[in-house]
């Protein structure tokens, strides 16, 4: 594709749309009965869906030659970010009422909590290195830095698995996608390095 | 694209057509296909979001309640605010149809309720298999307003209609042997399509200690709201312990068992350290991945402590005298 700016414009706009959605719900009650949980298991839900599109950019342009997709890499994971910022902001404000001893109690006690925590912490210097600015400024650090992209999908993935009482059907779509990618990755890898 | 000329006389004069080579210009033709582009990506995008993520909307799945089945008063009254109707129904927790508590109703609706027999067998002098609505008849159902306390930190309030555990079981009789009664749930994949998967141990078991069972708070539920018990809910029969966590509270019952020793759990027996077979609710005792000390009662934003025995400390804490309840959670 040789309008990359339209295609960038082509996922902002569809990014928007689940949120847009979500809005909706919100100013019209539709979100059953307990609103606040159906709020926080979207967002979370929506930045895991931008954190494995995000992931499926590298794959997706070796195997299909669209060597373009990886020019809407930045703004995937800037999306995961903001869902992601979207679905703590939920939890610190209507599920603790921001209460600092029951955030560090709930943190202590659930390991899914702490694990979102984690989640969220290791993606906050990816989110803020992502200008071109920062990529020329670190060089090749840059790419070390972006490389923990592998820590925040497994961290995002245990944070999910850790919350689920017995279903584990969802999660596990999440870990095979996200397992799937990154075993794409570990091939290539190989075959570089054997070559 | 190949188009059809129209071969009727206009009204539109010619000058007010777009002229042909705009209109097929390159650069429209592009901005035509990608506004196409978008806006079919957006209605895909919409689409796919309405079918993973959005709750159901509102049915009324119940129909009232025949009057030679209601007792005269109420039970049991409470001074919570009771929950809606559509907060009770829309929200449950039945992994017998879907373990998305948003889409147990929908999944339950076609739950065939009618005719349902239940069993009460076991260490009995009188056992037998009963008819519900006889059932409803011979032990006409009272409202009980009853807190229930979610072990996953949510709670309600609810108007259910009920009788006393202790009536049938006095009808049967229990054998100075039984300790136990265990109750199962339908166990019917064709009915109940969470069963085709093993998420649990199917079918699903509950138990309660006889004294726990013969507890005049113990209720078997045949209604909600003055209606028949919506499927999501547990119909046609369900049990309610309002000071245990709702997932005591067995669903759509078919056996009741005394016996001597007690029984493997449905929950208990999946996870051994998380969900006890007492289960009282305790905000002193923590799951082992979440505090139980708070809940946040449905319909409300922020959250409450949680009591201890569920509020019901003054009329069941003497069952449990004498007992380290944080081992025997």
């Amino acid at each position: 594709m040789r309008d990359v700016g339209f295609a960038r414009t082509l996922v902002c706009v569809n990014a928007a749309v689940p949120l847009a959605l979500l809005g909706w719900d919100v100013a019209h009650g539709n979100l059953g009965a307990n609103p606040v949980e159906f709020v926080l298991r979207s967002t979370g839900t929506l930045a895991l869906v931008f954190l494995v599109l995000t992931l499926a950019v590298t794959p997706a342009r070796r195997l299909l030659g669209w060597h373009w997709l990886v020019k809407l890499r930045r703004a995937l994971g800037l999306i995961a970010f903001g869902y992601a910022c979207l679905h703590l902001s939920i939890y610190l404000v209507l599920d603790q009422s921001l209460n600092p001893v029951a955030i560090a109690t709930d943190a202590v006690t659930r390991p899914f909590i702490a694990f979102g925590m984690l989640t969220f912490g290791f993606m906050v210097p990816l989110a803020y290195t992502s200008t071109d600015a920062s990529v020329r400024r670190l060089g090749k650090r840059w790419g070390r830095i972006h490389r923990r992209i592998y820590w925040i999908a497994g961290f995002a993935c245990l944070h999910y698995w850790l919350e689920v009482k017995a279903d584990v059907w969802k999660p596990s779509f999440f870990i095979g996608a996200i397992g799937l990618l990154l075993f794409y990755r570990w091939v290539l890898i190989r075959r570089d390095t054997i070559r | 694209m190949r188009i059809k000329r129209s071969g009727a006389p206009g009204r539109v004069k010619e000058a007010e057509v777009t002229p042909k080579e705009v209109f097929f210009s390159h650069g429209s033709r592009r901005t035509f296909l990608k506004a196409g582009l978008l806006g079919g990506s957006v209605l895909a995008t919409g689409a796919l979001y309405e079918t993973l993520l959005v709750p159901p909307r509102k049915v009324r799945p119940s129909t009232p309640l025949p009057k030679d089945v209601l007792a005269a008063a109420p039970g049991l009254p409470s001074e919570d605010k009771k929950n809606r109707y559509e907060e009770i129904t829309t929200y449950n927790n039945f992994y017998e149809f879907s373990t998305d508590k948003y889409g147990v109703a929908e999944e339950a609706a076609k739950l065939v309720s009618r005719p349902w027999t239940v069993a009460v067998t076991g260490l009995v002098q009188r056992p037998g298999v009963f008819d519900v609505d006889a059932l409803f008849r011979r032990f006409p159902l009272e409202e009980r307003v009853y807190r229930m306390r979610c072990v996953e930190g949510w709670s309600m309030v609810i108007p259910w209609m009920g009788f006393p555990l202790a009536r049938l079981l006095a009808l049967a009789a229990p054998l100075g042997s039984a300790k136990f009664v265990e109750l199962q749930t339908l166990h019917d994949p064709a009915r109940m399509p969470g069963q085709r998967r093993d998420i649990l141990d199917w079918p699903y078991v509950e138990g309660l200690r006889l004294d726990e069972a013969m507890h005049p708070l113990t209720i078997l539920v045949g209604g909600l709201y003055g209606e028949t018990l919506p499927p999501q809910n547990g119909a046609p029969l369900r049990l309610a312990v309002p000071w245990k966590y709702g997932f005591k509270g067995a669903k759509s019952i078919v056996r009741i068992s005394l016996v001597e020793k007690q029984p493997k759990t449905t929950w208990n027996h999946y996870s051994p350290d998380e969900y006890g077979f007492y289960s009282n609710v305790n905000p002193e005792v923590a799951h082992p991945r979440w505090s139980q000390a708070e809940e946040r009662r449905i319909g409300e934003l922020g959250k409450r402590p949680t009591l201890p025995f569920n509020g019901y400390g003054a009329e069941v804490a003497s069952l449990y005298a004498g007992m380290d309840l944080r081992k025997n959670f």
